[in-house]
């Protein structure tokens, strides 16, 4: 109900400021929907949505896979934290414009530079959160697994995961944001499809509509991305924890 | 060296600890064990009572193999099975009761389980979570784990501390009742000399730290008559050995 009335308060707000700045700087809810219906008809829509869904997944699942493990060495391995730190301030602070366009001169327009490009950006703040974690695991239950000898694969599985679960979706949620944030831009430069081409089509025929049209509908896919697949997650991660009653 | 047992050929755990010491904060070095020597013939029971901080738990650690930063020997069954019960009960908070327990043992079955549980009173409590327990029961599910793997080897660490009094007579009982049903060879390591004289065939005291074993004592009274009257005598031994070694 409370997300509701937030939505129709977004909605409302809208209306309101574009009637103020005019359909051509802000074009109104009801513009955007009509260039959407139009987009979807034509199928341009969803090849864009596709083929930028299809850079988030694969940047983002490289980038959590490789920034996990990463993360999980430094925050165990003293000798591993130490090497490893200074790159990770200079990947940290390194912009991703730098990133992107030197993947391009070096790997060409290529969907594999692109999807490098991304996840390049995105390992760095994977590492940052999963080091965390593995800092944090507690030596208590390390232990038990010891002296009960379960074996290590079982112990990473049943011990230290469960443990690291809540850095993993708190990575996974600022990842997946920052993720398609970054292929925009990656699309931008140097792709010839995706909801960042678009834009940046609509960009040069000063399109206010067809961009928000496509931002719009990508922030929706997020949205479910959020709902249908972070959410669940987390709740089935944290099902033990006590609530209050 | 206080050999307080000639380490036989049947011994089925042999400790020799010539020192163990931390480095402390300050820098300097703190010694905690020093020329700690005996043996557990299978199926024996035997406690180790010492006053707070000699570092009973240290050895306990170490002879669980989970401190290897010492000066001596240890030998244990090469892939004998270990059961240990922690001060702090341990469990993994998302792994229900059954589950914790299944974990350190797949292979326990399902008639052993609800036995093991039955005794401890868990029955009611299989499905809950860690979180969901007062720490009485915590406790009692790590004495389930660690039976339920039927251990070669049992080590306890204070089991039963900050637990009251009559919970932790119980559990005593439960303890006594489940260590003589499974003729385990146990450990049990603590500062309370009622529990170690209820449960033990042979107490070891030791000296506050660095901590050495000051005197041996078989108790060889069964453990089902041992009444407070027959123990009055031995505990006040002890009392008056470990008062002397402080």
């Amino acid at each position: 109900m409370v997300r509701f009335l937030s939505l129709a308060l977004f909605i409302g707000t809208w209306f309101v400021a574009s009637w103020i700045a005019g359909e051509r700087m802000l074009p109104g809810p009801l513009t955007v929907a009509a260039a959407l219906a139009v987009e979807a008809r034509s199928g341009d829509l969803f090849l864009h949505l596709g083929a930028t869904l299809a850079r988030v997944v694969l940047a983002f699942m490289l980038a959590m896979t490789v920034g996990g493990a990463i993360g999980f060495l430094m925050g165990r391995v003293s000798l591993a934290d130490r090497l490893g730190d200074p790159w990770l301030v200079v990947l940290l602070n390194l912009p991703a414009l730098v990133i992107i366009v030197l993947a391009y001169i070096w790997g060409g327009l290529t969907e594999i530079a692109a999807i490098l490009a991304v996840a390049i950006n995105k390992v760095p703040n994977a590492i940052v959160v999963i080091r965390e974690g593995a800092r944090a695991l507690d030596p208590a239950l390390d232990d038990v697994a010891r002296v009960f000898a379960i074996g290590r694969w079982k112990a990473l599985r049943h011990v230290v995961i469960p443990q690291l679960a809540p850095y993993v979706a708190a990575a996974a949620r600022s990842g997946l944001a920052l993720v398609w944030k970054i292929v925009l831009i990656v699309e931008l430069l140097g792709r010839p499809n995706g909801v960042g081409f678009e834009i940046g089509v609509a960009f040069q025929l000063f399109d206010v509509t067809l961009i928000l049209a496509y931002a719009l509908a990508f922030v929706a896919v997020i949205l479910l991305i959020e709902i249908l697949l972070v959410q669940p997650f987390e709740r089935r991660a944290s099902r033990w924890r006590v609530r209050p009653a | 060296m206080n050999d307080a047992r000639p380490a036989g050929e049947s011994a089925l755990l042999d400790v020799h600890i010539g020192r163990k010491a931390y480095q402390a904060a300050s820098g300097q070095s703190l010694e905690v064990l020093r020329d700690i020597a005996f043996a557990l013939a299978p199926g024996e029971v035997c406690t180790l009572v010492g006053p707070s901080g000699c570092g009973k738990t240290t050895m306990l650690r170490i002879i669980a193999g989970l401190d290897r930063n010492y000066e001596g020997t240890l030998r244990r069954p090469p892939d004998g099975k270990l059961g240990m019960v922690f001060q702090e009960p341990r469990l993994l908070p998302w792994r229900t009761v059954t589950d914790n327990v299944r974990l350190v043992a797949p292979d326990v079955d399902e008639a052993a389980l609800t036995a093991l549980f039955d005794v401890l009173g868990l029955t009611a409590h299989r499905a809950h979570y860690p979180g969901e327990l007062s720490l009485g029961l915590a406790r009692r599910v790590a004495l389930a784990r660690a039976f339920a793997v039927k251990p070669e080897l049992l080590l306890l660490d204070e089991p039963f501390v900050s637990l009251d009094n009559a919970l932790a007579q119980r559990l005593r009982a439960e303890l006594a009742l489940l260590v003589e049903r499974h003729a385990m060879t146990t450990l049990l390591v603590t500062h309370d000399i009622d529990e170690a004289v209820r449960l033990a065939d042979r107490v070891l005291l030791l000296s506050p730290r660095p901590a050495r074993i000051v005197a041996e004592m078989p108790i060889l009274t069964p453990r089902a008559s041992r009444t407070d009257d027959a123990m009055a005598s031995i505990k006040a031994t002890i009392a008056s050995r470990l008062a002397a070694a402080a």
